[in-house]
C-alpha cells in the first residue's frame, strides 16, 4: 500500500492507502475523495482530474506526457505543478505523495 | 473509393433519400445515410443508430447528397478518434458540408494544434468556473424573472418563453452585448446553422449576407472595447488577447459565430429536452420532486439524453484503420455522439432516462480531447439553476402536445414544446 494525501481547495486533507498500479485519479474515486470528476474515465481526454503536485514530489511524479500536455494547456488554471491525476500511476516510489485539488475542475 | 457519378448512383439518386418510414433493421446498409435530416426531425433516428452499432459500427455511406462519408457509432471508437487530432483533423470544418472558400469562416473549433489552443486560451477564461461563480447570482435572477412571468393554466411554447429567452440573455451577458438588441444574437445563431430551404434562409449566400450584419455590429463593439482597458467580456478578451487581437475580419466573425452558436442552441435544446424527458418518464419526475438534491446529477443525464449536437466531423489526415475498416486520407468521418451516448457497451441501460444515474458525467455530449466543449460548466450551471428554481415553484411543467423538432442531423433540438403550468401545480410561496 502506498500513502497518498489529497488536499481539497478548502484545506481538508484526505489521507488514503492506495493500491499500486491504480492511478492517482482512480485512488481518489475509489476512496470517495471529492473534487475529481474524471468525466472521461481515465482516458486523458477531459482534463477533469486536474491536480497540483506538491513541490517536493514534482520530480518523482515527472512531467506531463505527450497527450496530457495539450489537455493541460487548455485549462485556464494550469500551473507549473499541474498534472492530470489519471496519468500518474501509483507505485512504491510515490509513497507519501501530496497533491492539491483545484477549486473547480474545468 | 466508389465513383459517385456512376449511372447506377444517378438512378438511385432519384429515390427518396430520407429514411423516414423505413424499417431500420432491413434497410440495406448502403442506403443508410444518417446525415439526412429526415429521420432526425421525424424522431426515427434511434433504431438506425442501434442498427449501425450492431451491424456496421464504422459505416461508409458512399452515396449521399452531401458526398461520401464515414459514420463512427461506438463510444470506444469515438474516444480513439478524439484522442488522435494528429490523425483526425478538425480542419477545414466540423460540419459535413465543405463550405466553399469564400463563405468559409475560420474558427478555433475547426483548427488543429497549435493554433487551436492559442485562440481557445484567449477566451476560455470567460467560462472558467472561477468566473462563473460571479455570474451565478445574475443567472438566477434572470431565471426567476422568466419563471415568475410565465402564463398559468394556458398552454405556451416552452422553447420560446424559457429555453430561447434564457440562453439569449446569458449570451448577451457574456459578450456584454446591448441587452435590448439581444435577439439579434439568437437570429444570427439560427442563420449560422440553418440549412438552406428549410425555412430560415434560401441559400448559403443569403445566410452569409445576414452574417455580414453580425460582423458589422460586432466590429463596432470590438472598436469600442479595444479602445478601453481590458474587460472580462468575450469581445474585450478577443480585442486584447495576444493570439486574437490581430485577427482578420472573417476569422473574427468565425470565432464570434462559434461562441454564439456554442452558447446558444445547445443549452436551449437541453433546457427543452429536460422538460420532455421528465414528462416521458413520470417516475423520474417523481424522484426529482422527492429529492431536488439530485439536480446536479440530473443535469448531466439531461445533457446525455438530449445530446444537443448529434455529431462532429473530422477529416482523416493519413490512411488509418478504425474498427477493421481502412479510412483514407481526406475522407470525412462523422463521430456520432448521439449514438455513442446510447451505446450499451459504454453506458448501462442507455435508452433509459435515469436522473440519479451512476457515473452520469461519463457521456460524450461535450466531446473529449482538446476540442472538448469549452462552455460545459456554464451549460451545466444554467441548467442546474433553472431546475433549482423550477423545483421551488412548480410541481410540474406539463407537456400538452407533440414537440416539433429541428430539420437537422447536426443540431438536435426543438422549435416547439407546448406545455402548461396548472395553478394546482404551483407551490405556495
Amino acid at each position: 500500500m502506498t500513502r497518498i494525501t489529497y488536499i481539497e481547495y478548502n484545506g481538508t486533507e484526505h489521507v488514503i492507502d492506495a493500491t499500486n498500479g491504480d492511478s492517482v485519479m482512480e485512488a481518489a474515486i475509489n476512496n470517495l475523495v471529492p473534487g475529481i470528476d474524471a468525466d472521461c474515465g481515465g482516458a486523458c481526454s477531459c482534463g477533469t482530474c486536474h491536480v497540483f503536485v506538491d513541490d517536493a514530489w514534482k520530480e518523482a511524479v515527472g512531467e506531463p506526457g505527450e497527450f496530457e500536455e495539450p489537455m493541460l494547456d487548455i485549462n485556464p488554471e494550469r500551473s507549473a505543478n499541474s498534472r492530470l491525476s489519471c496519468q500518474i500511476d501509483i507505485s512504491d516510489d510515490l509513497d507519501g505523495l501530496v497533491v492539491r485539488l483545484p477549486e473547480y475542475q474545468f | 473509393m466508389p465513383d459517385v457519378s456512376t449511372p447506377e448512383n444517378s438512378t438511385r439518386a432519384k429515390r427518396n433519400r430520407s429514411l423516414v418510414g423505413r424499417d431500420p433493421w432491413t434497410t440495406p446498409l448502403a442506403e443508410i445515410d444518417l446525415a439526412h435530416p429526415g429521420i432526425w426531425q421525424a424522431y426515427e433516428f434511434l433504431p438506425f443508430l442501434a442498427r449501425l452499432r450492431r451491424d456496421d459500427p464504422v459505416h461508409y455511406c458512399a452515396d449521399s447528397t452531401l458526398g461520401p462519408y464515414w459514420s463512427v457509432m461506438t463510444y470506444k471508437d469515438i474516444m480513439t478518434m478524439e484522442a488522435a487530432p494528429h490523425i483526425f483533423s478538425s480542419e477545414p470544418t466540423i460540419g459535413i458540408v465543405d463550405v466553399i472558400p469564400e463563405f468559409n469562416l475560420p474558427m478555433f473549433i475547426a483548427m488543429d494544434p497549435p493554433k487551436h489552443e492559442e485562440q481557445r486560451k484567449t477566451v476560455q477564461g470567460v467560462v472558467a468556473p472561477t468566473n462563473l461563480k460571479n455570474l451565478e447570482g445574475l443567472i438566477r435572477q434572470r431565471v426567476i424573472t422568466i419563471l415568475d412571468g410565465l402564463p398559468r393554466d394556458e398552454s405556451f411554447n416552452w422553447v420560446d418563453l424559457v429555453s430561447r429567452d434564457l440562453t439569449t440573455q446569458m449570451l448577451a451577458t457574456l459578450f456584454d452585448f446591448p441587452f435590448e438588441d439581444r435577439h439579434k444574437l439568437t437570429y444570427w445563431s439560427d442563420v449560422a446553422t440553418a440549412i438552406p430551404g428549410a425555412g430560415l434562409i434560401d441559400s448559403y449566400e443569403e445566410g452569409f449576407e445576414i452574417l455580414k450584419d453580425c460582423l458589422a455590429y460586432f466590429t463596432q463593439l470590438w472598436r469600442e472595447r479595444a479602445s478601453k482597458a481590458p474587460g472580462d467580456d468575450l469581445i474585450s478578451m478577443l480585442a486584447h488577447g495576444e493570439a486574437t487581437r490581430n485577427m482578420p475580419p472573417m476569422e473574427f466573425l468565425g470565432n464570434l459565430i462559434l461562441l454564439i452558436v456554442g452558447g446558444n442552441d445547445t443549452t436551449r435544446n437541453s433546457i427543452s429536452g429536460g422538460v420532455l424527458a421528465l414528462n416521458e418518464n413520470p417516475k423520474e419526475y417523481q424522484k426529482l420532486r422527492d429529492n431536488p438534491a439530485l439536480i446536479p446529477l440530473m443535469v448531466s443525464e439531461i445533457i446525455r439524453w438530449q445530446t444537443p449536437l448529434a455529431y462532429m466531423r473530422r477529416t482523416a489526415k493519413v490512411d488509418t484503420e478504425l474498427g477493421g475498416k481502412t479510412i483514407r486520407a481526406g475522407d470525412k468521418v462523422l463521430m456520432w455522439y448521439a449514438s455513442a451516448n446510447r451505446d450499451p457497451d459504454a453506458i448501462d441501460n442507455p435508452d433509459d432516462f435515469i436522473i440519479d444515474r451512476p457515473r452520469a458525467r461519463q457521456h460524450l455530449s461535450f466531446g473529449f480531447g482538446i476540442h472538448r466543449c469549452m462552455g460545459n460548466r456554464l451549460a451545466e450551471m444554467q441548467l442546474r439553476v433553472l431546475w433549482e428554481e423550477i423545483s421551488q415553484r412548480f410541481d410540474k411543467i406539463e407537456v400538452v402536445g407533440e414537440p416539433v423538432r429541428i430539420y437537422s442531423s447536426f443540431v438536435k433540438g426543438y422549435t416547439e414544446l407546448p406545455v402548461i403550468i396548472r395553478s394546482s401545480a404551483v407551490k405556495a410561496a
